[in-house]
């Protein structure tokens, strides 16, 4: 019985689609399993033999230089400049960001806090960064209704120095979430929000050094929701917003 | 510039290159460099579906010719690869080949796992592929395309569902149905071709 469960399931385990506890309830199993891993062993086989096999074609050279050569003389697209003081801002950021966030093999924990560092970068870099423009919570929080799985609560601004430009739906590997943008002081700063058991575990490891990243962020989990809150204000105004969220969930 | 050192995540860098300079001085690299590290498994792919050299090379300058006019429209942040390569899908799928191929078998398997060959599992296919990459190529080609190309996919360009999602443009359940329909049926068509060598 047990068996048939896990053979169900043996493509997805050896594409590496199922969830990490899931994947070590499998290699647990396989290991004491004689039939399991002869199964697995038989598909892991086949996928090497269809990737050996497709791998068959290769340009020519000179097919490789004519491509070279039309896009590179091609001119490039026209483009908006939106938010210009962001993104000039941000180009100073994003430097740090490559040179130390892509040196040697990253945790799934820093890959996520990069990929979040990689979608503020590129949505103030946006021509149209939000999806609704909007100051009121009250306007924003409705607008998600429908287009990602969860709600969550928007903190009160008054009397704060954060205010809320929009909010964008967004992707991180394809969960869907919540993107807000908020300005304190002329920075920019983005809050993330995504369903929990959607994301990788262990990202509230706080042994990330502030380095390796060139934006302060802060992250938590609260009632099965993640939330990520980055920018390049200081780390002290990335609490401040924090904890204002944390008081509104 | 600074920024165009070759790092991996060429999304960012080709997304600052076209947003953070002015436009008349924007370097030629930035859909360059997006575009041209899958160009050789663009190659491969295109050369699995059309089954010709020379089309493969005609699809491949076709998907790049249509990628970069349609360029503003590839919101940044999102997969390139599974863009790129649903444009080279498109164009293969609209092409004379393309047209033919589907006409013959319906892209949307779905539903027609009867007409598929009852496979056992045995060790058979594992020997057979041991022994012979040819005869893996050749099962793989007989394959109908909706099979062939989830397999090269998933296999060779070793996309996750998600990625396999957006570029078929099919949902989630659908890319495991298909796979798990693709995998036996090749299995079948390995067996068929050992079968075949033996008599
Ligand atoms: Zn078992």
């Amino acid at each position: 019985m047990v068996c048939e469960s896990w053979k169900a399931k043996l493509d997805n385990c050896l594409d590496g689609e199922l969830p990490e506890e899931e994947m070590r309830g499998f290699d647990a199993h396989v290991r004491n399993c004689p039939s399991c891993s002869a199964d697995a062993l038989a598909r892991v086989q086949m996928k090497r033999a269809i990737q050996v096999a497709g791998k068959r074609y290769a340009p020519s050279a000179e097919f490789r230089k004519r491509m070279q050569q039309k896009i590179a003389a091609k001119p490039q697209r026209s483009f908006g400049l939106g938010w210009t003081l962001a993104a000039a801002a941000a180009v100073i950021l994003v430097v740090g960001t490559l040179t130390s966030a892509y040196l040697g093999t990253r945790s799934g924990r820093d890959q996520v806090f990069s990929e979040i560092a990689d979608l503020h970068v590129a949505t103030l870099a946006s021509s149209s960064p939000v999806d609704v423009i909007s100051t009121d919570r009250h306007t924003v929080k409705p607008w998600f209704q429908g287009k990602i799985p969860f709600a969550f609560n928007l903190p009160e601004l008054q009397n704060t120095e954060f205010s809320l430009l929009g909010a964008r739906m967004t992707y991180l590997d394809q969960t869907p979430g919540a993107h807000l943008i908020y300005d304190m002081r002329k920075h920019h700063i983005s809050v993330f929000v995504f369903q929990e058991r959607s994301l990788p575990a262990g990202l509230d490891d706080n042994s990330l050094s502030p380095k390796q990243l060139p934006f302060n962020l802060e992250t938590w989990s609260q009632g099965g929701l993640r939330y990520f809150v980055i920018g390049d204000a200081s780390a002290a105004d990335i609490d401040s917003l924090a904890k204002l969220f944390k008081a509104a969930s | 510039m600074v920024f165009f050192v070759g790092y991996g995540n060429k999304t960012l860098v080709g997304w600052f290159t076209l947003v953070c300079m002015p436009e008349e001085s924007l370097p030629s690299e930035s859909f360059e460099q997006l575009a041209m590290p899958h160009f050789e498994r663009l190659y491969n792919f295109a050369c699995w579906l059309t089954q010709d050299r020379q089309e493969a090379e005609d699809l491949v300058q076709e998907t790049y010719a249509k990628a970069l006019k349609g360029f503003s429209s590839f919101q940044p942040g999102t997969n390139f690869r599974a863009w790129i390569y649903k444009i080279l899908r498109n164009a293969f799928l609209t092409s004379r080949t393309g047209l033919k191929a589907t006409a013959t078998v319906p892209l949307d398997l779905e539903g027609e796992e009867e007409a598929l060959p009852v496979v056992k599992e045995t060790p058979e296919s594992i020997l057979l592929q041991r022994s012979d990459g040819q005869i893996v190529q050749q099962a793989l080609e007989q394959l109908p395309i909706a099979y062939r190309e989830i397999l090269l996919l998933c296999e060779v360009e070793e996309m996750s569902y998600q990625e396999i999602s957006a570029t078929l443009a099919i949902p989630m359940g659908t890319v495991m149905s298909r796979l798990s329909r693709a995998r036996k049926a090749l299995r079948g068509g390995l067996q068929q071709q050992f079968a075949k060598r033996m008599n």
